[in-house]
């Protein structure tokens, strides 16, 4: 059982993060979850708790941000995706959802098709790093909800992202 | 002498209730400002004289001449004769004094008159004149309601266009857009359709979540549209007539971009849910789809070409969002733009050889319209992140969206980019514009 190093990493995601607006109000409606998943600690030696998602630092960590116009998962979120895979995978009933979104530049629906593409990077990686692909849904947003709303770098960095939400914590 | 005089108390006595008329309705609350952004030297001279009323009861509330005239300014091809200028009244022909508008430099005239029915309708009747030929090129009468007198003077400034440019003329018509208002929790979004001068807004659907992307059907009877009330994006098509409306497709992924086929028989649509976004067709009769385009890349914002055999689409197949056309049965697509760095969103005119478009340079968006003949794009708007174009049903114009500080607003702009105009149509955010296609009395 493979772990990273997860403390020297979680700064490096704290200080990068940039969650300084306040995030979508409404959710989708939860996920089903699967009628034969166990709601019980499995591997990962019983790690996490389903109250890790609010204390640990690491699963607290729920955007991830990238650069414009592209969707490659940059090495400082390595660690987030890598924590939120482990914990789905201690608890294969959890599901989360990864919202995509893209900044206000070029048109809405590429840029739904753009939300949508790092919303995948971020299900492959995290599915990569052993979730089952089952317990992840994407949904695009395109441009349709920044954080930010100025016409600036510093506010299109904010909207240029994947939160990953969860539907369902066990 | 004295008429001359009699004639600048009039003017100004007609002045003053035009203006009391503009107050009163700026007090409504759903009067779109409108803007003039720059006039045009070369567009065509046109003196558009006030109409008289002529009956027992009060004169209708609608100015049909200003109405008309700003139909004829907006489209940059005209330039009507300001107010402050017009020293004489006639109301039919046998009064113009053809000398005294060819020293005002007015190549045409058009005077009319409202005449009250018994039963209350109004009978607008109006000349169209050649100036220097001291010509009659027009002379009719269209019969609406009192509160159906924008109607009527949309449709007088068609015919005035047609029979000037050889054009059939597009203001009698009607847009579609999307507008958002407030914040934070309280964002309200709403599927509008109104007056292509922006008059006579109204509400076709509203929501909590985002809406974009309406689309026509080309009866004018119908709007398609993209919807995230369910929590992802779905492709919804109303009735704009009695609101009934239906799930057109709701799959995995996104499902976006709708566009009717030029026989109102098929959807071109977006749609991810085998993996990556690409270009569909749906039967509207049993919603089969076809698959058009394939591959990794993003592929959307289809539009089908005039004559139904082609679709033009946005691809990022080839690094970033270029235009691409491809047989309506699909097959290979074919690269059609190689100006700017980001082509997208494209909407095609009636004769299928310009097609405007959102052009992107560094951080700069821009509506550019391709000559499709000779390859060559020419900006027509001004903003640094406008998006959107449609174009009316006969070409001569284009609404769009731009970003202003924190909103965004509609501008229509001349096809040739020389007359702009921003239509404030309601607080809040206004965006997403769609010109209807002609519309068919009783519509």
């Amino acid at each position: 059982m493979k772990l990273p190093i997860r403390v020297i990493l979680t700064a490096v995601v704290a200080g990068a993060a940039l969650a300084a607006c306040a995030t979508r109000p409404t959710k989708p409606p939860a996920a089903e979850a699967a009628p034969q998943a166990a709601p019980q600690a499995q591997d990962n030696g019983g790690k996490y708790t389903v109250d890790s998602l609010d204390s640990d630092s690491c699963l607290r960590q729920r955007v991830v941000y990238f650069d414009f116009d592209k969707s490659e998962i940059k090495p400082e979120f390595q660690a987030q995706i890598a924590c939120h895979a482990a914990y789905l995978r201690q608890f294969p009933g959890a599901r989360a959802t990864l919202e995509g979104n893209a900044d206000e530049r070029g048109t809405r629906e590429y840029n739904l098709g753009l939300g949508e593409r790092r919303g995948n990077a971020v299900d492959s990686a995290i599915a990569a790093a052993g979730a089952s692909a089952s317990q992840l849904n994407v949904v695009s947003y395109g441009e349709e909800r920044p954080v930010c709303k100025e016409h600036n770098e510093g506010c299109w960095q904010k909207n240029r992202r994947v939160e990953i939400v969860y539907t369902a914590k066990q | 002498m004295t008429q001359r005089i009699f004639a600048k108390i009039f003017a100004a006595l007609v002045l003053m209730l035009t203006v009391v008329g503009a107050v009163a309705q700026g007090l409504s609350g759903d009067v779109p400002t409108i803007d003039i952004k720059n006039g045009t030297a070369s567009a065509t001279p046109i003196a558009v004289i006030p109409f008289a009323f002529e009956g027992a009861g009060l004169p209708p509330d609608t100015d049909v001449a200003a109405v008309i005239g700003n139909d004829l300014n907006r489209c940059g091809q005209f330039r009507t004769l300001p107010k402050s200028d017009i020293v004489e009244y006639p109301t039919r022909g046998s009064q113009i004094k053809f000398p005294t508008w060819n020293l005002l430099k007015q190549a045409y005239i058009l005077v009319g008159r409202q005449i009250e029915n018994p039963g209350g309708d109004i009978r607008v009747e109006f000349e169209l004149y050649d100036v220097a030929k001291q010509q009659q090129l027009l002379a009719l009468a269209i019969t609406g309601q009192r509160t159906g007198l924008r109607d009527v003077a949309h449709q007088i400034a068609d015919l005035v266009y047609e029979k000037i440019t050889g054009v059939r003329g597009a203001f009698w018509t009607r847009i579609a857009y999307i507008t958002s208002t407030g914040t934070g929790n309280n964002i309200q979004y709403a599927l509008m359709v109104a007056d292509s001068d922006g008059y006579n807004p109204q509400t076709v659907v509203r929501s909590r979540e985002p809406l974009l992307s309406p689309a026509w059907s080309p009866d004018g009877a119908k709007l398609a549209y993209v919807s995230f009330e369910r929590g992802n994006s779905s492709i919804y098509m109303q009735e704009i007539a009695t609101g009934a409306r239906e799930v057109v497709s709701a799959r995995k992924g996104i499902n976006g971009a709708p566009a009717f086929s030029p026989d109102g028989r098929k959807l071109a649509l977006t749609l991810s849910f085998a993996g990556h976004p690409n270009i569909y067709s749906m039967e509207l009769a049993d919603h089969q789809i076809t698959q058009l385009t394939r591959g990794y890349a993003i592929d959307t914002e289809p539009r089908w070409m005039p004559d139904g055999q082609t679709i033009v689409f946005t691809s990022d197949r080839s690094g970033k969002p270029q235009l691409y056309q491809i047989s309506a049965s699909g097959g290979a697509a074919t690269r059609i733009t190689f100006q700017g760095d980001y082509n997208a969103n494209a909407s095609i005119a009636w004769d299928g050889k310009h097609i405007a478009m959102v052009q992107g340079n560094g951080n700069v968006y821009r509506i550019a319209v391709l000559d499709k003949t000779t390859g060559d794009s020419k900006p027509i708007s001004v903003g640094n992140l406008d998006d959107h174009p449609s174009y009316a049903p006969n070409g001569s114009m284009l609404l769009y969206t731009a970003t202003e500080g924190p909103r965004d607003v509609l501008y229509a702009v001349s096809a040739n980019g020389r007359v702009r105009q921003r239509l404030v149509l309601a607080d809040g955010d206004v965006r997403e514009p769609a010109w209807s296609p002609y519309r068919q009395r009783g519509q």
